[in-house]
């Protein structure tokens, strides 16, 4: 306790915030200590270099946050090079044939193993995992719920067409490129709705179900096309324990929600390498939002949730979205389409309400109706 | 003249931690760092990190207390981004001599000496705090560096008093000082 009074003298002492009396008394006090005296020399040069510290810490904040506003606001344009095909799809190419050979003996081998386990298993595995894509049940629900309302507003789901699926999207390329699960487009057509609940058409040009990944346009002249977007995609995996935040609109309300939690495996479901384990409170509905990192990079898409684990579930690593826009080149109808992904993460990653404030403009609730 | 008082003025805008400065600083002089960077072999992303380590070489510059600028600030500038680029070329083994540039510069490595200094006692400090762990990191950023009062802090931090986050104030500030001065060595 003494010693904690002593620091505070010190510290008072040294701010000029020690009467005038009071400072006399610990001059003297300064003279005939050494100890002390010594400890003053020491806790101002320790001070110092706090104020130091911090101001240079505050000028490198300053600076950082006048380019991301002016980058923003289209002061500069970064020269864009094309999205680079990552290293796995150079071998992929080049080795093509030889694989396809290995494939067909492999293939023989998988399908004969696979019909052993069917029989030997006690339950599929599908069953465990709960997609996070609204059920039909509660969108009808929600339908005749909001029945007059919707007709009000006069939806854009085409007449006697059935909304069969549901989901989050997230925007990729200014263009009106959304990004959300292949398991939330049930359908085959489907619409989007911006945060301020505005419809808007959209057609699926891409879906791959492997991955859970499929790629939509919004193609309404009501679309108003943003000048940038905030968040870059991650190309490299990101760290264990990483604290992450999502956007998505897994309420009936279409209302954003806002969720919050941390990186728990570098790998998903059964050591699947092409998602991570997160834990987050995810809610049907969920399925298709994107997974921030604190430094507003987008590393991932949430797909998946463990049935019995409460708060466990699986996101698609954001490299998956870099192979979705590569493999668009090697289909004949889709090779015209150039994608561009967000390159820099300008979003106010310090001010975490004016970034969802921000961020919540490239998110869309995705309804897929036949 | 008039254009010297500007310089003058911006400096000081920079000292100050002044957005407006910064913002004209940026404006001014980033698509030439960009230029020179793009074209001797790095990125958009290189030149933006650059920049941002040049306008706080700067910001120290300005703080030196034997701080004369004998230039502009757009030839100062340039010469940190193309001493600093050098570097990191060299680095990485991409360093072919000589760099394509259109640029002016003058030789600053006394000052880079300087500068590095300070660099050094700011990751000192910097590595300290991180390497406490919460909640004593909040804690003490909030009391030394965000100037809140103990009462406040308490309230922030869930303690039921103000004398008890004090006393976690006091513990977490004796731990910080072991860790800075194990590392930071007076007059060197």
């Amino acid at each position: 306790m003494e010693d904690i009074q002593l620091l505070e003298t010190i510290e008072k002492y040294l701010s000029g915030e020690l009467s005038d009396q009071e400072r006399a008394q610990f001059d003297v006090i300064r003279q005939k200590s050494a100890d002390i005296d010594q400890m003053v020399v020491e806790h101002k040069l320790f001070l110092d270099q706090m104020k130091t510290y911090a101001k240079r810490k505050n000028v490198a904040h300053t600076s950082q946050q006048v380019f991301s506003s002016l980058l923003a606001n289209g002061e500069w344009a970064p020269i864009e090079a094309g999205v680079e095909p990552s290293k796995v799809i150079k071998l992929w190419s080049k080795y093509k044939k030889v694989i396809a050979i290995a494939a067909s003996f492999g293939g023989f081998f998988a399908i004969f193993t696979s019909i052993i386990v069917m029989y030997l298993s006690p339950s599929l595995n599908g069953s465990q995992l709960l997609q996070l894509s609204k059920a039909v049940e509660v969108i009808k629900k929600n339908q005749q719920a909001q029945g007059h309302l919707l007709n009000e507003v006069k939806t854009k789901v085409p007449e006697n067409a059935k909304l069969i699926s549901g989901g989050s999207g997230f925007l990729i390329d200014t263009k009106g490129y959304i990004i959300t699960n292949a398991h939330v487009l049930k359908g085959d057509g489907a619409i989007v709705i911006n945060s301020k609940g505005q419809e808007l058409n959209a057609s699926i040009i891409y879906s791959d179900v492997t991955n859970d990944l499929a790629l939509l346009k919004i193609e309404d002249k009501d679309y108003k096309q943003p000048k940038s977007i905030p968040y870059a995609i991650r190309r490299k995996i990101s760290d264990l324990g990483e604290e992450i935040f999502t956007l998505g609109f897994p309420r009936n309300d279409n209302d954003i929600v806002y969720g919050k939690g941390y990186l728990s495996a570098q790998t998903g479901y059964e050591g699947d390498s092409s998602s991570y384990q997160i834990q987050i409170s995810a809610n049907p509905g969920y399925s298709g939002a994107p997974i921030f990192n604190s430094n507003g990079e987008l590393i991932g898409v949430i797909s998946t949730r463990q049935k019995l684990a409460e708060g466990v579930a699986f996101a698609v690593k954001s490299t998956e979205i870099i192979d979705v826009v590569n493999a668009l080149k090697d289909n004949e109808k889709t090779k015209d389409i150039n994608i561009k992904l967000p390159k820099y993460a300008s979003s106010n990653a310090r001010n975490r309400k004016s970034q969802l404030d921000n961020l919540k403009n490239f998110m869309y609730s995705v309804r897929s109706f036949n | 003249m008039k254009a010297e008082l500007n310089e003058q003025a911006l400096l000081k805008g920079l000292a100050q931690n002044d957005s407006k400065a910064v913002e004209t600083l940026y404006k001014s002089h980033f698509t030439m760092i960009q230029h020179f960077v793009e074209n001797n072999n790095g990125s958009f992303d290189d030149a933006r990190d650059i920049f941002q380590e040049a306008m706080i070489a700067l910001y120290e510059k300005v703080q030196l207390d034997s701080f004369v600028l004998t230039c502009q600030i757009k030839t100062y500038l340039f010469s940190i981004c193309k001493h600093m680029w050098i570097k990191l070329l060299q680095q990485m083994g991409k360093y072919s001599s000589p760099l394509s540039e259109n640029e002016e510069s003058i030789s600053i490595e006394m000052d880079m000496g300087q500068i590095e200094k300070k660099d050094a006692a700011f990751a000192i400090m910097d590595r300290a705090l991180n390497s406490l762990g919460e909640p004593c990191k909040s804690l003490l950023e909030g009391y030394y560096l965000n100037k809140k009062g103990m009462q406040e802090l308490a309230s922030q931090f869930g303690y039921t008093n103000a004398d008890n986050a004090k006393n976690q104030k006091y513990k977490c500030l004796m731990r910080l000082k072991k860790l800075f001065f194990a590392q930071y060595n007076i007059g060197d």
